[in-house]
């Protein structure tokens, strides 16, 4: 705070007329800068001091605020709130028009609500019960409301909005292509690297290109790609949809007939689908080149003998395998930022939360369907 | 106190990208006068605020706020010429993850070292000026529009500013809560000797408040009428400014 060290705009003379009567006479201006100041001056002296009478005089203040007149009630406060042993003298009538205004008596009323800090244990814990239950409530009506939107969808073509579902894909795809590739070539890189270290003791070098094949195009490739997503824009949806939520321009477009969740859901839900399953192709191959580049320049292969290593592993089953998985990441993505989008509620911190949340619950979703995935395959 | 500029605007120009919004503005206000910009929506009124408080930097042109210019001023001269000035914003702009109490508290934590219950009791005073008292906890996401307004008007006011800038204060409020606002704009305008530069359109509340006006036109993008609002009712030579201030809707063409 830069104010506290300038000189106050405001200072007190104290006269001591006879033994216990104190006048303090107030010179400049009473207003928020001098009004702390005074406070703890007029507190230390009264305590020191312990006047059985104070006079307060005015006659040299030049401004007086709401802040001069906290000053006086403060004092009064301190002098036992007595009327009797407290005096203003004010010869210029300085503070007439804010005394006729305000009165400090009548604001001592406790505030109608009282704030949830001071909440027991088992309040909270109904409370976030409460929250819970209506998050649910929300979260049924929504999937409800995504399944009608399809059917409408299905019905009526021209219901969705094909110039948002083009924005949305370019969001979410093209500009989402240089980081997953790149991540993705890294990954394929350090894959094979790691396992060449144990593969080359078995002089079974030509495996790597399998295991980078199999690895990235059944697992890690749709995970990968699934997380930047979310990342991207599954946290992207949550905050739009979140700061339309909180500044009512989701009430607007239900109140002009439209569908907030077929009008705002619907396109961002096709667009993840269509092109997670894209980007996902790309991050395999950009892996499998991560991979070749160790396979060829360390590992001595040949460039055609790891391809054609590579395309022998891949069989039709990992390659939809793979493309299902992303399917199903992508609407996990899109419907959880949606949906943490229309859950917000308050201000602008809310649309932090649905943003953090959304990547948190989709992350953690993405992971389960992933092991759901995995028990599926092993007892297939 | 005389007529003694205390906000000088001279050859503003403010532009957004290419769009030029207010071509050569220039103007004063006098200290103490409740002076008020008007014209019709979307013709740079708010915009003309933000320059003038510092939040945009015009293209050209100078705003000199108690003989700070602040457009060129460094950060240190800004921050104490803000602290000598309140804002409404159009749009109220509480922080809407904090209570009415804590938003009216915030400037007053950041200027003054007061103890908590002499800012409980200065925030509930505030609130009182407003007709929100007992709404201390309440955040504004719980408030209805007009009560944004208001609780808006009580933050503006927290340090009994000098300069108040309120961006039309009366705006979507029932005429009984506008004319009390403006009660309340003229008592402040006393008690304090605040100056106040107020955006509105409620002709009711210019007659009654506006002591000098200035009005702004889309079309010549800078001032077409400037002086006490009774006088350019009845003798304003340009028809634009008789129409606004009669109430005379455009002829149809
Ligand atoms: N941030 C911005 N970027 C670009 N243009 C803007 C921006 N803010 C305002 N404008 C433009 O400046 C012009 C004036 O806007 P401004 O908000 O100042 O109008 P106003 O006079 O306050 O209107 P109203 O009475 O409706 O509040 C408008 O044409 C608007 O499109
Ligand atoms: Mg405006």
């Amino acid at each position: 705070m830069m104010n506290t060290s300038k000189l106050p705009s405001c200072s007190f003379d104290i006269v001591e007329k006879e033994r216990g009567a104190l006048t303090v006479h107030i010179k400049g201006k009473m207003d928020f800068q001098s009004a702390s100041l005074l406070i703890k001056a007029f507190s230390t002296m009264i305590k020191s001091r312990s006047p059985k009478f104070l006079t307060v005089g005015l006659e040299q203040v030049t401004y007086f605020d709401d802040y001069g007149a906290l000053v006086l009630d403060e004092v009064k406060r301190l002098m036992g709130n007595l009327n009797h042993n407290f005096k203003i003298d004010d010869p210029h009538h300085i503070t007439d028009k804010i005394l006729s205004f305000i009165n400090f008596e009548s604001l001592n009323q406790p505030a109608d609500k009282i704030s949830g800090k001071t909440d027991g244990f088992v309040v909270n814990l109904g409370q976030s019960a409460l929250v819970h239950s209506a998050d649910t409530r929300t979260m049924i009506s929504f999937l409800g409301s995504v399944f009608l939107s399809f059917i409408r969808i299905l019905t009526h073509p021209k219901s969705l909005r094909i110039s948002d579902t083009l924005v949305s894909m370019e969001k979410i795809g093209v500009n989402a292509l240089p980081i997953v590739s790149l991540i993705s070539f890294l990954l394929g890189f350090v894959m094979a690297f790691m396992s060449s270290l144990q593969l080359q003791q078995f002089g079974a070098n030509i495996y790597v290109a399998s295991l980078v094949a199999i690895g990235m195009v059944s697992e890690l490739g749709p995970i990968m790609t699934a997380i930047v997503v979310a990342g991207r824009s599954g946290s992207a949806f949550a905050a739009e949809i979140g700061s339309m939520k909180i500044s009512e321009e989701i009430d607007a477009l239900t109140s002009m007939g439209f569908e907030p969740v077929l009008f705002l859901t619907a396109p961002r839900m096709i667009a993840s689908i269509i092109v997670v399953p894209i980007l996902t192709f790309f991050s395999d191959i950009f892996a499998i080149l991560g991979g070749l580049v160790i396979g060829v320049f360390m590992l001595n292969l040949t460039m055609t003998s790891y391809i054609s290593q590579t395309l022998e592993t891949l069989t039709f089953f990992e390659i939809t395998w793979g493309a299902m998985k992303s399917f199903v990441f992508a609407v996990i993505i899109s419907l959880v930022g949606c949906l943490r989008g229309f859950q917000t509620r308050g201000g602008a911190d809310a649309v932090g939360n649905a943003a953090t949340s959304a990547v948190v619950s989709s992350i953690f979703l993405i992971i389960l369907f992933d092991s759901f995935f995995a028990i599926l395959r092993s007892y297939w | 106190m005389g007529k003694e500029p205390i906000i000088q605007v001279e050859n503003l120009v403010a532009q957004y990208g290419e769009d030029v919004i207010l071509d050569h503005v220039s103007f004063e206000v006098f200290t103490g006068e409740i002076f008020v910009v008007l014209g019709g929506s979307g013709c740079g009124k708010s915009t003309l605020l933000r320059h003038m408080i510092g939040l945009e930097t015009p293209s050209s042109g100078n705003v000199t706020i108690d003989k700070v210019n602040i457009t060129t001023c460094d950060d240190h001269a800004r921050y104490d010429v803000l602290r000598k000035i309140g804002v409404l914003f159009q749009s109220s702009a509480l922080i809407g993850s904090m209570t009415l109490a804590e938003n009216i508290a915030l400037p007053i934590l950041e200027y003054t070292s007061l103890s908590k219950s002499a800012i409980e009791k200065i925030v509930s005073l505030k609130l009182t000026m407003v007709d929100l008292n007992g709404y201390e906890n309440y955040f504004p996401s719980e408030l209805s529009g007009g009560m944004k307004k208001r609780a808006g008007l009580a933050r503006a006011l927290a340090l009994n500013p000098k300069i108040l800038f309120l961006d039309e204060p009366t705006a979507g409020l029932d005429p009984i809560t506008s004319a009390e606002i403006d009660e309340l704009v003229l008592h402040i305008n006393k008690s304090i000797d605040a100056t106040m530069v107020i955006v509105t359109h409620e002709l009711d509340s210019i007659f009654m408040i506006a002591q000098r006006v200035i009005m702004l036109d889309k079309q010549t993008k800078g001032v077409i009428a400037q002086g006490n609002p009774e006088d350019l009712k009845e003798n304003s030579l340009n028809p634009l400014v008789r129409q606004f201030f009669n109430r005379w809707s455009k002829p149809l063409a």
